[in-house]
């Protein structure tokens, strides 16, 4: 069956300062991620994490290698096409939630749909209902500074889950918040994962990393040890 | 849902927008008042030379209408002439002089005009009866406050002053008929109007039948050039002026202002821009990031500029929109100033509003709203998404 993403020998590398110097972010990294996977990428500070996820996420461009989503090959789209199929396959959740101050929680978790060319109606239902999802229905119509830090970025997975891509990436989703709130968030992406989401999350914290089916570890842009789920855990899970 | 974030985004900053937008309507109000000064004093003026109807104006040759002292004789023979002429309806020849009266040990000098009262096109009679009796004059109102006198009181003009001897000539008793506005004399200037005939008597100039330009009048859709040279032909003693030649002359010696009104315009115009595109960068360099996530979500380069050009248009239109306003209650206020200067008719505006002038400057602002946009709109659309993302995150 083939894997909802499929990367092979995927290459970035980045000038860096006046004389150019190359740092290679990413050498050579394949990995497959089956539908319905959870899969956490772990690793030291600057070991490339981040900018796997830019390409996994086709937010990139590689320098070389192959990556396919769900059945496309991105490498060679154009940016309008990109664009496109970021907006209707994959799902962001940053670190820093990134939501627009400027619009309400429900406007926020709306503004995908309306790129999508979603009727106002119809958007406004699914917004609502995403927001009830992760437990704000209450907030709806409350601005991000209105919010607490775990509040935001649960409408920020609202927004990632708006137009159900196929794919939810997440960068150290659970960076900026405090424990407990870091855990209701671990236990929201449990959730979607057991309805069927497809998640890719970056981070360092332990715990995130440990509630996912498959860990894989990076260090100097490459995968040092991939490590499957443990038979122990995947029955503790079942 | 373009709109929206616009508009929100301006409402975010609202101290900012509202400065912003003030900045801009200083500039729009300036630009307004530009554009009325520019088109303002030549149409300003070819109302007043249309006022009465009369197309044509014949000077002595190689003058302007009382531009010298220079006069044109044997009139009465040049309007038979005239006459003559199928598409011309009215002539009116004019004669003008200095008259002096005595008031109360004072004297009181002022312009006269002498016409024909049927057919003139000098003045409007405001009050009183026009003057069409041989000892009968009308006046304006600053003559009427220089001498002292009333609609009804009568008078004795001179046409001569002799300060040495304190004597005068071509004495003449006469009766205040009515009172007139005049509408190509200076503003405080005092002024009267008397037959054409008397006034010929009075200076001495009823022998040689002498006037100072005729004004004619064409009949509805006659063709005034080939008029003007009929008459350069036949009557060639006279320099006959079109209204639209008179325009040219004016145009010409108007050329500093509308110079004058075409930098101060662009320069408001560039002021508004640099302003807007100003404060367009800032506010992208203050949303990087969110720009980032949303192009990462999917939201297209497009939809970017649209948003960031509708913000900046958003800000030119509601500047332009209270600048308008600013600039009419400016340029109120700088005509007062302006149309006091002496010498000039009373009739004349130099700020004249006219929608056009409405439309024209908050075009421009339009344009510029949007091409001030351009620059910032870019910035953000070609924004490499990874690159600024971990630009906000190291920040």
């Amino acid at each position: 069956m083939t894997p909802l993403l499929g990367a092979r020998d995927l290459r970035r590398d980045y000038r860096m300062g006046r004389r150019g110097e190359v740092v290679q972010a990413v050498r050579g990294v394949s990995l497959e991620v089956p539908r319905g996977d959870y899969l956490a990428i772990v690793g030291p500070s600057g070991s490339g994490k981040s900018s796997l996820l830019n390409l996994l996420g086709a937010i990139d461009t590689p320098d070389a290698g192959e990556l396919s989503i769900a059945g496309r090959n991105v490498v060679g789209m154009s940016d309008r096409e990109l664009t496109d199929f970021r907006l209707r396959n994959i799902g962001f959740v940053f670190q820093r939630f990134y939501l627009l101050p400027v619009l309400t929680a429900r406007e926020n978790v709306e503004l995908p749909m309306a790129e999508a060319g979603v009727p106002r109606a119809v958007r406004r239902a699914r917004a609502s209902e995403l927001l009830a999802y992760v437990g704000l229905a209450p907030r709806e119509h409350h601005r991000p500074t209105q919010l607490s830090g775990g509040e935001q970025q649960r409408v920020a997975i609202a927004r990632a889950l708006a137009n159900r891509p196929a794919l939810l990436l997440a960068d150290e989703p659970t960076g900026e918040l405090d424990a407990r709130t870091g855990e209701e968030i671990i236990e929201l992406f449990g959730r979607l994962n057991a309805d069927g989401t497809t998640l890719v999350v970056v981070t360092h914290d332990e715990e995130l990393a440990s509630a996912a089916r498959r860990v894989i570890h990076m260090k100097d842009g490459v995968i040092v040890v991939p490590r499957e789920e443990s038979p122990t855990r995947r029955i503790e899970r079942e | 849902m373009r709109i929206l974030l616009a508009l929100a985004a301006l409402r975010s900053h609202r101290v900012r927008t509202a400065l912003a937008v003030l900045g801009v309507a200083v500039a729009a109000a300036m630009l307004l008042c530009m554009v009325m000064l520019s088109a303002g004093l030549r149409e300003s003026f070819r109302e007043l030379l249309l006022a009465r109807g009369f197309q044509l104006r014949l000077s002595p040759r190689g003058t302007l209408p009382f531009d010298t002292e220079a006069t044109i004789s044997d009139a009465s023979t040049i309007v038979q002439t005239l006459a003559a002429q199928p598409d011309v309806v009215t002539v009116s020849a004019v004669l003008g002089a200095q008259l002096h009266v005595e008031q109360g040990g004072e004297g009181v000098t002022t312009f006269a005009l002498g016409v024909n009262p049927a057919a003139q096109g000098d003045y409007e009679l405001l009050e009183g009866r026009d003057a069409k009796a041989p000892d009968a004059l009308v006046a304006n109102d600053a003559f009427l406050a220089a001498a002292g006198a009333r609609v009804g009181d009568t008078l004795t003009f001179a046409a001569g002053y002799d300060p040495q001897l304190r004597s005068f000539s071509g004495e003449r008793t006469m009766v205040v008929s009515g009172r007139a506005r005049f509408l190509y004399l200076a503003s405080g200037q005092s002024a009267v109007a008397l037959e054409l005939r008397v006034l010929q008597d009075m200076t001495g100039r009823a022998g040689s039948d002498e006037v100072s330009l005729f004004m004619v009048r064409l009949r509805d859709g006659a063709d005034v050039e080939a008029v003007r040279a009929w008459i350069q032909e036949h009557v060639p003693r006279v320099d006959a002026i079109s209204t639209a030649e008179a325009m040219q002359r004016v145009d010409e010696r108007l050329s500093y202002f509308r110079q004058l009104g075409f930098i101060l315009g662009a320069v408001s115009l560039i002021v508004g821009f640099l302003l807007v595109t100003t404060l367009m960068t800032v506010s992208v360099n203050e949303r990087l990031g969110e720009i980032a996530v949303m192009r990462a979500m999917g939201v297209s380069r497009l939809h970017v500029i649209h948003q960031i050009l509708l913000e900046g248009l958003a800000m030119s239109l509601a500047g332009g929109i209270a600048g308008l306003g600013l600039g009419l209650v400016t340029a109120r206020y700088l005509n007062s100033i302006l149309s006091a200067f002496p010498g000039l008719p009373e009739a004349i505006d130099f700020f004249l509003f006219q929608p056009r002038s409405a439309w024209t400057a908050l075009g421009l602002l339009v344009l510029v709203g949007v091409a001030a946009g351009i620059y910032p709109s870019w910035r953000a659309a070609t924004l490499p998404i990874a690159g600024a993302l971990h630009e906000e995150a190291v920040a």
